[in-house]
């Protein structure tokens, strides 16, 4: 069977999920762990999954969020962005020409993505040409994810000053006195740089080179607490390179399912569905709730197992070699005699729980 | 660490204006291009700069530099201020000032509870005093960072800041009223310094006391010149290129001696162990992985541990010698060091090595900073680990680890490191406005295994 | 972390129940802390939503924002906020006592009380923080005018949150970390940010085990979060509409919607928070707490009193305000990490492990020996420690008396067999024969640690207007300006 065959099967024959930024940057969250590796390189639909499982991801999102970012940005575009080049120019102090404004959301209703793609290639072909062309919102990119073509619809505006695109990200939090969430940013550098490398590819594909984007991204979010927009550049060559590293990774993908039996599918319907979850092994962690909608799964799954790797990698690591909490507790109180690769864990643990005995019992 | 903060323009260009100029230097000798950048250095001393930096990889002649400046400065009659970060560093600065140039008259500032060392009495130019009003006519005041920071009053009209990458810009905030203008020596590939508390309040502030000294320097004065030591006169031809790729991806430096400019052999021939044919593999390329087999273990991973002191003591008793530019000489214990990450690793590789290892300098990366052995054997940091920690990636670890060594380097790890730098998630919190760094630990990391690949050994056949 | 506290978790999963990580309480809880359980709009910085306050379980105040996209009504909250913590920030000062004159002759006096406030979580303080950011720098006239509790208000809410970060001090604390420090679960860190599940393993309701109550915790129509930020399907199903129906009617019966929803969601954290509290004030207080304490006193004097002389805080530290403060913070990590295992000695047996201090049974004990190797004899009694610990620590090694920090000694021999001989050389009295008592008799159970008792000496820093050209030289003073009071809230 050929690979993308196998991925189809996979997928029970369900229209692959479409990735986004912010599921591309998500395979950069835990790249060992071959369940959710398998899931995405299939397009399986997770959230779907999760939730037939009964484990559904919490990854609600408030309407007031929601309904905030939209006005902010509506209003950071307003008028041919007219907010964004005042702050171009005044706060970054840059010599933005005048410049003409594409938007290349769908004009003509329902425009297939091939075609907006094109569309998006034609204009910054010409705009690389002329190195006129400024501002250019929702660009409709590609990138390959093992093997199949996703389709990027951002929010974004690439931007092209002296002769380099940069890509403009607009995000509802705040920068207060120059500070913003970590969280967030981090977020938010690794969905530009899914941006940036997509819009790489696509110069590379029009014969220019890839540095013509630049690793630099302008942050475009509301400042202090009103609803000004501030701008701040944002270097995200260390995100690129992880996702460069993750990308080619994900076409590795074809080992781990070439040991996989024949028949194994993820389609909802299937009474086998948990079982066939089970098959691929997960590497579960407490950090996989923030970003990874099988978790809740894996987190039971971890648990029945009794696996020391749910009460999080610092407690993981101190334990050394050992994953289960019952072997870790019986070397403890000495009622497993330990092999000899786990003899110093044994004594380190013998010793912690005699400590632990006399303070408590002093 | 390189750092380079997004929306700085200046900082590129004169990035790329030094690239030129080294481009310029690739064709002279090591030691003329060496020397050239020396002579600039000294010009700038008197080009009306408030200061100059420069930075200078492992082993490329910082020492040299800082004598070469003090007495420049000295000879011009100039008082100055030096400021070390160690009295470790300090008596080491003394003995080779006051051997080199026993006409400048120095002053040791220090603690009252510090005990002159015999490299320091030894000098008649020397002179130790607790209080700077002592030391009032000396033309060179020595002390640390830390006992500067005590004075409230006097003025230098130079100083040399020492391992300025090492020292924390809030030492710097507290010292700087001393002098008018200064050298900052250092090297920008060592270890970070750190804090033991756990504040992002002042992430993105260009004088976050947190931040290198060197670092808010520069965010402060992008004017200020840098200049960049060529050559490094520690590490062969073997080591130097790998070293400079891993860690000074964007500013390379070569090594001074060329690749059969020394040799390493033994007076006792192997008797074909592991030990011996790492040691073999060593002593011909200058590397050897001494690998283990796969297995997650505690930080005191026993095995590791004991394959470590092992490598050293067998080391010894295979009486190593080491034919260099120097000249030759044997390879006595003092001229061995083994490193790793964690105090706990140190303790236990002493307790294995015992009475055969005595004399084996056997420390943490953070302690074996600015020193120089023949031959390290080095605990490699990700070894037996499940998960890697910022503190197991960070570069400057591996870097010190690396990059200690004159002729070989021997590092001992589980196999399985690849896999977990494969499995090894990225998603750490950016703060604005804060510079970014380079090199990545995770690429260095890959970067030295996959040369290491090349020397591997294995423990079990 | 170590292998202690994480055999505690083991422990933890094993009997389905929080393990003590702590034997006696490292904090101070005030006979009447302030208890905030705050709740922000979701996708803003710092709009407040509602806030649940009050210094007695039984009678919690409820202030809410019927509309927190309205800027007079944020303001109007605000300032109710104000009058209530103002007051109680007042009422917590008790009876000033008197100090001995300081070097300088300076009268000095401490308030035999500070205020204390408690919040569920990091969040929380990272919440008050924005909200005294937001408020500190308002104009009390003019065109933008606020009532005049409400930068007051903004001053204090700063103070508070830089307190929260000063290890040890226990002005601003929050619920998860203080419950953390002193017990493990069976679950990750991530998931004991979560107070109720937290809780629900150190005590968990009748009839219900650790994981079990975890579990019902995690379900937020049970067990709402405890804020800031609120839980999504709430605020789509339940809050929304009940906003949509004020801003259409605007009368006192939407308000009511709106506030008895929110007392839903804020009521069960707020239950939560006073039996933590319980749980806290049946630990025994530790040996350090009251001096620890009294230096949180001293903060609160000098702040309080100083009020109306000084400007509301810098946006950012400059750069002399930055290295002091953090000086400050590692000075204090430092005194705190030695007081706590001071203090307890399961905190000790951390440094145990770690091979930093041996504890052990005395087997030899030489209490009147003398060094007459000097001119003048000198009181040095021997003593030999039998012990099982890792021991880490070389001969020569300066160590004290855990249980009696001024009793010094210094590593002599430490014998293959695990005994461990100390020369004693300090804390035993001014003669030659030492103090009754003093020095450990053979078959006590002893502990010594190369831990040292003595924080390291405040360092020197230069005035502000004295600010080197490294760093920029000095920085301007801030004075308030017209735009920071009109600063948008939106």
């Amino acid at each position: 069977m050929t690979h993308d065959s196998a991925l189809e099967r996979l997928r029970g024959g369900a229209e692959p999920r479409n990735h986004d930024a912010r599921t591309i940057a998500a395979l950069t969250a835990n790249p060992g762990c071959a369940r959710r590796g398998i899931m995405d390189a299939a397009g399986v639909d997770k959230d779907a999954v999760a939730r037939r499982l009964g484990f559904p991801a919490p990854f609600g999102q408030s309407q007031f969020a929601i309904t905030r970012g939209n006005a902010f940005e509506a209003q950071v575009k307003a008028d041919g962005c007219a907010e964004l080049l005042t702050l171009l120019r005044d706060r970054l102090g840059l010599d933005v020409p005048e410049v003409a404004y594409d938007d290349l959301e769908v004009v003509a209703g329902n425009e297939s993505r091939e075609l907006r793609h094109a569309r998006t290639r034609r204009l910054l072909e010409r705009a690389l040409s002329s190195g006129e062309g400024t501002l250019f919102d929702h660009p409709l990119l590609r990138l390959d994810i093992a093997g199949q073509p996703a389709y990027l619809e951002p929010d974004v505006i690439a931007f092209q000053l002296g002769g380099r695109f940069h890509i403009i990200e607009i995000k509802s939090f705040a920068v207060i006195d120059g500070q913003a969430e970590p969280e967030q940013v981090a977020a938010a550098a690794r969905q530009s740089a899914v941006y940036v490398l997509a819009l790489r590819r696509l110069l590379e594909e029009l014969g220019a080179p890839a540095e013509r984007v630049s690793h630099e991204v302008f942050l475009v979010c509301p400042e202090n607490f009103s609803n000004r927009p501030t701008a701040t550049p944002l270097d995200v060559r260390p995100q690129l390179a992880v996702l460069g590293r993750q990308l080619a990774r994900l076409t590795r993908v074809e080992q781990i399912v070439g040991g996989l039996p024949d028949d194994l599918t993820f389609e909802l319907e299937a009474e086998e569905l948990p079982d066939a979850v089970r098959t691929v092994e997960a590497r579960y962690a407490p950090e996989c709730m923030a970003s990874c909608e099988m978790a809740f799964f894996c987190r039971d799954e971890a648990r029945a197992c009794g696996g020391t790797g749910v009460l999080g990698k610092a407690v993981r690591d101190d334990l050394g070699g050992v994953d289960s909490i019952g072997t870790a507790l019986a070397l403890a109180d000495g009622s497993l005699d330990p092999s000899p690769d786990l003899a110093e864990t044994a004594e380190r643990l013998r010793t912690a729980a005699r400590l632990r005995r006399e303070a408590l019992t002093a | 660490m390189i750092e380079t903060t997004a929306g700085d323009p200046a900082r590129t260009e004169v990035d790329t204006a030094r690239t030129d100029l080294d481009a310029a230097r690739a064709d002279l000798d090591p030691s003329a291009a060496a020397n050239q950048v020396v002579e600039d250095v000294l010009a700038d001393l008197h080009g009306g700069h408030r200061g100059v930096v420069v930075d200078s990889p492992p082993g490329a002649g910082k020492s040299t530099l800082v004598v070469r400046a003090a007495a420049h400065l000295a000879a011009a009659g100039d008082r100055l201020m030096i400021v070390a970060q160690t009295n470790e560093q300090v008596d080491d600065l003394i003995e080779r000032i006051a051997g080199k140039h026993p006409d400048v008259s120095l002053g040791r500032l220090s603690a009252s509870t510090y005990v002159p060392s015999g490299r320091v009495t030894g000098h008649a130019s020397v002179r130790v005093a607790t209080k700077a009003d002592d030391l009032a006519d000396r033309t060179v005041v020595i002390a640390t960072a830390a006992k500067w920071a005590t004075l409230t009053e006097g003025s230098w009209p130079w100083a040399i800041v020492d391992e300025a990458y090492q020292m924390r810009s809030d030492m710097l905030l507290r010292i700087a009223g001393r002098f008018e203008r200064a050298l900052f020596v250092g090297d920008p590939g060592q270890l970070d310094p750190f804090s033991t508390v756990e504040v992002e309040r002042w992430a993105g502030l260009s004088w976050d006391p947190m931040r290198s000294a060197v670092s808010v320097l520069l965010a402060h004065n992008p004017d200020l010149p840098v200049h960049r030591l060529p050559v490094s006169w520690r590490l062969p031809a073997s080591a130097a290129p790998v070293v400079s790729d891993a860690f000074y991806p964007f500013t390379g430096f070569r090594s001074g001696t060329g690749p059969g400019d020394r040799r390493l052999e033994f007076g006792a021939g192997g008797m074909g162990t592991t030990y011996d044919r790492a040691l073999d593999e060593a002593a011909a390329s200058g590397w050897a992985l001494y690998e283990l087999p796969a297995r997650h273990a505690l930080r005191t991973d026993g095995e590791a541990i004991q394959a470590t002191a092992a490598l050293a003591v067998r080391l010894l008793q295979r009486g190593g010698v080491a034919h260099s530019e120097l000249g030759t000489s044997p390879v006595g214990a003092d001229r061995i060091a083994i490193g790793a990450a964690h105090r706990d690793q140190v303790t236990a590789i002493r307790a294995m090595l015992g009475q055969h290892g005595a004399g084996i300098t056997v420390d943490t990366a953070n302690r074996l900073q600015g020193r120089e052995y023949d031959v390290t054997v080095v605990l490699h940091p990700l070894s037996g680990r499940r998960d890697a920690t910022a503190f197991h990636l960070e570069s400057g670890r591996l870097c010190v680890l690396t990059s200690r060594h004159r002729h070989a380097c021997i590092v001992v790890a589980r196999a399985g490191i690849p896999e977990l730098l494969d499995a090894h998630p990225s998603t750490e919190p950016v703060h604005l406005g804060v510079p970014v760094k380079f090199p990545d630990g995770w690429e260095a990391n890959q970067s030295v295994l996959a040369h290491l690949a090349a020397h591997r050994v294995r423990s079990h056949l | 972390m170590s292998v202690l506290s994480s055999l505690a978790q083991l422990e933890a999963v094993a009997t389905g129940r929080a393990q003590p990580l702590a034997t006696v309480r490292h904090c101070h809880v005030a006979a009447e802390p302030l208890v905030m359980v705050p709740l922000k709009l979701a996708g803003e910085a710092a709009a407040p939503l509602a806030v649940m306050l009050g210094t007695e379980r039984a009678e919690p105040t409820l202030l809410v924002v019927p509309q927190p996209r309205n800027r007079d009504l944020r303001f109007a909250f605000a300032a109710d906020l104000a009058k209530l913590v103002l007051e109680y920030v007042e009422s917590s000062r008790g009876a000033t006592e008197e100090l001995p004159p300081g070097k300088d002759g300076e009268e000095r006096v401490r308030y035999g009380g500070a205020p204390q406030l408690l919040v569920p979580n990091r969040a929380g303080v990272g919440f008050l923080r924005m909200l005294g950011r937001s408020t500190r720098f308002r104009r009390t006239d003019g065109p933008y005018a606020v009532d005049p509790a409400v930068p007051r208000l903004g001053r204090w809410l700063t103070w508070f949150a830089d307190r929260h970060d000063k290890p040890g001090a226990c002005l601003l604390m929050t619920m998860t970390e203080t419950l953390r420090l002193h017990w493990a679960t069976g679950q990750s860190s991530l998931e004991d940010g979560n107070l109720a599940a937290l809780l629900g393993w150190i005590d968990p309701p009748d009839g219900l085990d650790g994981p079990a109550a975890a579990a019902r915790a995690e379900d937020p129509v049970t067990c709402p979060p405890a804020g800031p930020a609120t839980d999504p399907t709430f605020d789509n199903e339940v809050l929304a509409p009940a906003i949509a129906a004020y801003d259409q009617s605007g009368d006192d019966r939407a308000e009511e919607r709106v506030r008895s929803v929110l007392d839903g969601q804020l009521r069960p954290t707020w239950e939560l928070m006073w039996d933590a509290i319980g749980l806290l004030r049946a630990l025994p207080e530790g040996a350090s707490v009251a001096a620890r304490w009294e230096r949180d006193r001293d903060s609160f004097t000098w702040y309080h009193s100083t009020f109306d002389e000084s400007h509301p805080q810098a946006r950012r530290d400059p750069a002399v305000r930055a290295a002091r403060r953090l000086h400050d913070l590692e000075r204090a990590q430092d005194a705190y990490d030695a007081q706590r295992a001071f203090d307890d000695p399961l905190v000790m047996a951390e440094h145990r492990l770690a091979g930093q201090a041996f504890g052990g049974v005395v087997t030899e004990s030489e209490p009147t020996r003398l060094d007459e190797s000097g001119r003048r004899p000198k009181l040095r009694p021997h003593l030999r420690v039998a012990t099982e610990d890792p021991l880490q620590l070389d001969v020569g090694t300066t160590v004290c008396d855990a249980a009696r920090p001024a009793l010094k000694g210094k590593i002599i021999e430490i014998d293959a067999a695990g005994g461990v001989l100390l020369e004693l050389t300090g804390g035993m009295g001014r003669k030659l024969v030492p103090e009754p008592g003093v020095v450990p008799e053979p078959g006590r159970r002893v502990c010594f640690t190369s831990l040292g008792t003595g924080s390291w000496g405040a360092a020197k820093f230069p005035e502000r207007e004295d600010t080197p050209w490294t760093h920029g030289g000095p920085p301007e003073e801030y004075v308030p300006t017209d735009e920071d009071a009109a600063e948008e809230w939106s």
